[in-house]
This record gives structure tokens, sequence and C-alpha cells, in this order.
């Protein structure tokens, strides 16, 4: 006979309620972890994106993503005569504002040479680049359909969409757009400050205007990649970087901040739950002190108290858990960000819910502990 | 009153009670000594604050007297301190309760708030089921097994905690005025039921009362008054029972 489970019978249209509420906290908190996961991993897979081996920035940053990086134009050809350097391609990263649709629309815009390394990975519809100029690729959460004309930069260039992809998205939400190398540079001229740009126009060369963010570079399977860094790095305004330090500057420097903020809402969001479940366990002990007193009186030892008041801590627990975790995956397709759950992280709520429960519970077990089975004399009831 | 050849259930020797110290000090039991046998019904009879709960208190565990002994079913269970750690289970083998409420767990049925006692002792949930069945339909409320507490009648209800007192045949039963709540015809029926169990489980049975309708059905009357045992005679008892 569970005791624990018939008295959740008895008052169930309780349990469901509290039980609900506590589904929302915990989703919440479930969510929070999917948000966090998809901000990594939008993260990660913009620079994954680019299918590297080798980052060639400017010497000393931490470059695209972390830091600014601006090197000339002509380092890829540099790059490409390093030993054990196979294929390389210049890059460009730049945010811009349009309007489509007649809403403002934030994309990032990634300058590629068609052909090298550097350019969109898989496409879900359409087509690569072809010509030179105004041709774009982007992610289908622009919103943006096949052969729609955006108006790009100062003089309202028009880029017509020839491809889709899908979650190609910055770890800030924009959605990434590639176009070609010359087309980003104009973009850039463009939309630089008018100062600087005077002067450039004024007195600068070519080359001035012809500047990239980083090189691209696929390294032979027979070369030791840290050989071919260092010898990149021998140059005094070029640092190299593997994917490997890549992936580590952006989920260190890039979303460390956001990280330790969702951290924060997590661990209040836990706190939260843990005292709302202390409370609900303490007033549903506080509403069984007679039957508590009744059956320490007729012989229960404490091990059966105990035992009820953890039993049904932890229904609580795990039923609000898998209810919280089914509100998260129905409302999933809903939610303006990307979710992405790593088992582990799912696994370690799921941890936490049952510690919370445990610890929630010592306050409703101390006063059951305390109830005198004298109580179940008195005369109310 | 003692019975040769026959060993009393429970044994109360100079057991005294106070609560409080100092001027605040209420001396709620002042050397008190009985013995109840087997088989026997007594009733526990005076007025209000003369410590009749108290000594049933004391002699169900749950109140720890201040001094003298208590022997329960032939085992010394208290002698100026408790001898058994652990009381529970002590009251869960020995002591049978009835309370003036029926006090039946709300969310169990019938049938369970008699089992969960079975339980507690060991039964396994199949053999607990089927015996606190036969012991509703011993105490004819079997047809209503699996009613709630909260649907039952007051004397239904009384009867279910009956049964969870008998449960696990109990050589000692004690009750804090069983027959409050009931009519006089259903407080006889009551105390009949109560007469049949302690012959046929030769258990010691303690009522406490203030029904003066039911005084014929006891087989010896215990007095108190402001916290000491009456004699028979009505005269305060100064000398231990069965001393000598
Ligand atoms: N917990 C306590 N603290 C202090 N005094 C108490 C306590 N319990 C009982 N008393 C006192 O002890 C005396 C005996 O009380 P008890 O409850 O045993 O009386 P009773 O005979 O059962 O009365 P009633 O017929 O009203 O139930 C009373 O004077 C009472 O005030
Ligand atoms: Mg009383």
């Amino acid at each position: 006979m569970n005791l624990a489970y018939r008295d959740i019978k008895h008052n169930l249209l309780r349990f469901v309620l509290t039980n609900f509420g506590l589904s929302l906290l915990l989703g919440i908190v479930i969510m929070m972890t999917g948000v966090y996961g998809g901000l990594i991993d939008d993260a990660l897979r913009q620079a994954r994106a680019a299918n590297a081996d080798l980052w060639v920035v400017e010497a000393g940053t931490n470059g695209p993503f972390a830091e600014s990086s601006r090197i000339p134009g002509d380092t890829r050809e540099l790059v490409s005569r390093v030993y054990g350097v196979q294929r390389a391609g210049s890059v460009t990263y730049q945010s811009v504002q349009t309007e489509l649709n007649g809403a403002p629309h934030r994309l990032f815009i990634i300058g590629f040479e068609p052909g090298r390394p550097g350019g969109p990975r898989q496409l879900s519809a359409g087509r690569d680049i072809l010509r030179d100029h105004y041709e774009m690729i982007v992610d289908r959460s622009a919103g943006l359909a096949l052969g729609q004309e955006v108006p790009l930069g100062t003089h309202d260039h028009k880029f017509s969409v020839v491809g889709l992809m899908q979650n190609e998205v910055t770890s800030s939400g924009d959605p990434v757009a590639y176009v070609t190398l010359h087309d980003a540079q104009a973009l850039q001229f463009e939309l630089a400050p008018p100062a600087s740009r005077r002067e450039q126009a004024r007195g600068g060369s070519v080359e001035t205007n012809d500047q990239i963010n980083a090189v691209i570079a696929k390294v032979s399977p027979y070369v030791p990649i840290d050989e071919t860094a260092a010898a990149l790095s021998r140059w005094k305004h070029l640092t190299a970087l593997t994917q490997a330090q890549q992936e580590t500057l952006l989920s260190k420097f890039v979303i460390e901040k956001a990280r330790k903020q969702q951290l924060l809402i997590m661990v209040l969001l836990v706190i939260v739950s843990a005292v709302i479940i202390a409370l609900i366990i303490y007033t549903m002990t506080m509403d069984k002190v007679r039957s508590i007193a009744t059956l320490k009186f007729v012989g229960a030892p404490d091990r059966t108290i105990i035992g009820l008041i953890v039993q049904q801590s932890l229904s609580l627990g795990i039923t609000g858990y898998v209810a919280g975790l089914a509100l998260v995956f129905l409302f999933r397709p809903f939610f303006p960000r990307r979710l992405v759950f790593d088992p582990e992280s799912v696994v370690a709520v799921f941890a936490i819910t049952i510690v919370v429960c445990l610890a929630a519970s010592t306050l409703g077990i101390r006063l059951a502990l305390k109830v005198d089975p004298a109580e179940a004399l008195s005369a109310a009831g | 009153m003692t019975e040769p050849g026959r060993q009393a259930v429970v044994r109360v020797e100079h057991l005294s009670k106070h609560f409080g110290a100092g001027s605040a000090r209420v001396d709620a039991l002042i050397d008190i000594n009985m013995e109840v046998f087997p088989g026997q019904v007594v009733g526990l009879m005076g007025p209000s604050g003369s410590g009749k709960t108290t000594l049933l208190n004391c002699m169900a565990c749950i109140l720890e007297p201040s001094g003298g002994r208590l022997t329960l079913d032939g085992e010394a269970v208290y002698d100026e301190h408790w001898l058994k750690a652990d009381l529970r289970r002590l009251r869960l083998d020995k002591i049978g309760f009835i309370f003036q409420y029926p006090n039946l767990l709300p969310f169990l049925d019938a049938t369970d708030n008699v089992a969960v006692v079975l339980h507690l002792a060991g039964f396994g949930a199949a053999a607990a089921h089927t015996h606190a069945v036969e012991l509703l339909d011993y105490l004819e409320v079997g047809h209503r097994k699996h009613a709630m507490p909260s649907q039952l009648s007051g004397g239904e209800a009384q009867r279910v905690a009956i049964a969870r007192a008998l449960a696990n045949r109990p050589r000692i039963i004690l009750a804090d005025e069983p027959t409050a709540p009931l009519d006089s015809a259903r407080a006889r029926i009551v105390m009949d039921l109560l007469r049949r169990i302690a012959i046929e489980q030769s258990a010691a049975i303690i009522v406490v009362t203030h029904d003066e309708m039911i005084l014929d059905r006891f087989d010896h009357i215990f007095r108190l008054r402001d916290g000491r045992l009456e004699t028979a005679t009505g005269e305060l008892s100064l000398l231990p029972v069965g001393a000598g």
C-alpha cells in the first residue's frame, strides 16, 4: 500500500494544478538550456560553416568573430604559397541593416570567393552563386524567397536571392547571407564612416579598399596543421588559428556574457523552484498533520512518514519535469530562437530537479517528525 | 480483585504524572495502582479533569509518566523511565486504540484504513487486505469496505476505527470515550462488541467513559478524582492493589 500515491489520488485536482504550475517553471528552466544550446550551436555553426583547417587573421587578434581583424586583400595569394596549404579563400564578415517587405532586418553578410573555401556549406534550395555581382544565398529565417530582390548598401543595389540555407544564423540570431567577395567589399566601402571613406577616395590607392577579414585555408592531410600554422605566423602581420582554437574562442569570448546571464537566470529559476516545491511540500504536510499523528499513534515508524513525504515530493518533481519537457517540445516550433538540447543538459536539469525535491522535502520532513502522536487525540476531526 | 492463576495484561504500580513545575505544577495522576486481566472490560470514570485521558495515554505509551511502573502483557515497559526504545513498535504489537473520534486516514478507503496497520506490522498486501475485509465483516461494516471515510456515517466510521484497533490482535485495547458520538442503542452495540472481543481474543479492554447508561457493561469500574483512584466503596485507594 503506497500512502503517498493514495494521498495524491485523494487530492488529485490540487496535485494536478500544483503540477501544472511547477511544470511551467521547470519548462522555463529546460527552455533556457535549449536557448543556451542554440546560442553555442549557432556560434559554432558559423565557424564550422567555413569548413576551415586554418584561419589566417590580423596579427595579435582573435579574429574574425571574437575580435575584428583586417588584413590586405592579397593575403590569400601569400597563404596559398605556404607549404601544406592546399586551397585558400578570402572572406569578409559584416552586419548590415536592410528593409525587407517594409520591416527592418539585420543580415550577417559573408563575402567569399566562389570556388574557394569559405562559401556556403549546404543549400536547402536554389543554386550556388554563379555571377560575380548581386546574387545572394540567404538563410531561410530571413523569410526571403528564391528570386526575391533585396536592396543592400547606400546605392540600394538589388541582390537577388538564388539559394537558401537552413539553420545558418549568428549567435545573436541574425540570418547569414553569402555574397561574392567583390560585392561584400563594395558594401563595406559604402557603409564605412563617411570621413574615412573620403580619405580613402581622395588619397588611398585601390588596395586600401581591398581589405578582407580572414583567409580560410585547407591544409594537406599529410602536413601537420601546427607546422603550417607556425609557417604562416612567421609573417609579422598575420596570425593563424586552427579550427579548434577558433571554436574555443567563439565559445569563450563571443558567448561568454550571454552564457553568464543565462546561468544566472537558471540559478535563480532553480532557487525559485526549490522555494516553491518546499512550500508545496510543507503545506501538503501541514494538511496531513493529523493523519501523520494517527499513523505514528498506531505504530508507523519515521521511515514510513519520511517515505510518504519524499515520495510525494519526488512525484511532484518528476511529473512536473516531464510535463515541463513536454510543454517545451510542444511550443518549440513557436519559439523565436532556435532551441538546441544536448542530452547532458536535459539530464542535468532532471538531476537538479531531483536534488531540489529532496532538499525541499526536508522542511516538510522536519515538520512531520515533530508531530506528536498525541495530536491524534485532539478533538478536531 | 486479583484473580489467581491469571496474569494481569495491564499492571500499573505507583504511577504518577505531573505537568509543569513550581506554582504551575499540576498533579494529574497520583500513585495510581491498578490491574486489568485478560477477558475483562473495565471502565475508567471520573469528573472532567480528573486524569482519565492522562492515565490512558500513559498506558498507551503516548505520554511519559513522571514515576512508577507500567507492565504491559507481561513486559516491563516503564520503570521510572521508558524501558523500550521503540514505543511505536510496542503500540503496533500490543495496543489497539480507539479514539473518541474515528481518526481514519481521509485518503484511504475503509479497508485500507484497517489494512494499513497490518501493513505496518509486516503483512503482505494480499494478506492484509483479506484480513481487513474479514474484520470489517466481523464488525458488520463489510458492505462499506470501499467507502472513503468522508462517506461513512459516524457509527460506521467508529466501527472501522474499532476494526483498525483490533487488526493486529492486540492484548490491550484502550478506548477514550468511544461511545460519545453514538446514540445509546449504538453505544450498547459497541460495548457488546468490545465484550465479545475481550473474551474471544482474551484481551484487556479499558474504556474511558462519562456514559452512565453503559455502566452495566463493565466488569469493573475505576473511578478517578483529582488524579487519585477511588476504591469501589468510594474511598480513596491509598494501598497498592494486590499488595501482599
Ligand atoms: N499537556 C498538559 N499540560 C498541562 N496540564 C495538563 C496537560 N494534560 C492534562 N493536563 C491537566 O491534567 C489534569 C487531568 O487531565 P485529563 O485530560 O487527564 O482529564 P480527563 O479526566 O481526561 O478530563 P475530561 O473528562 O475533560 O477529558 C487536568 O487538570 C488537566 O488540566
Ligand atoms: Mg479526557
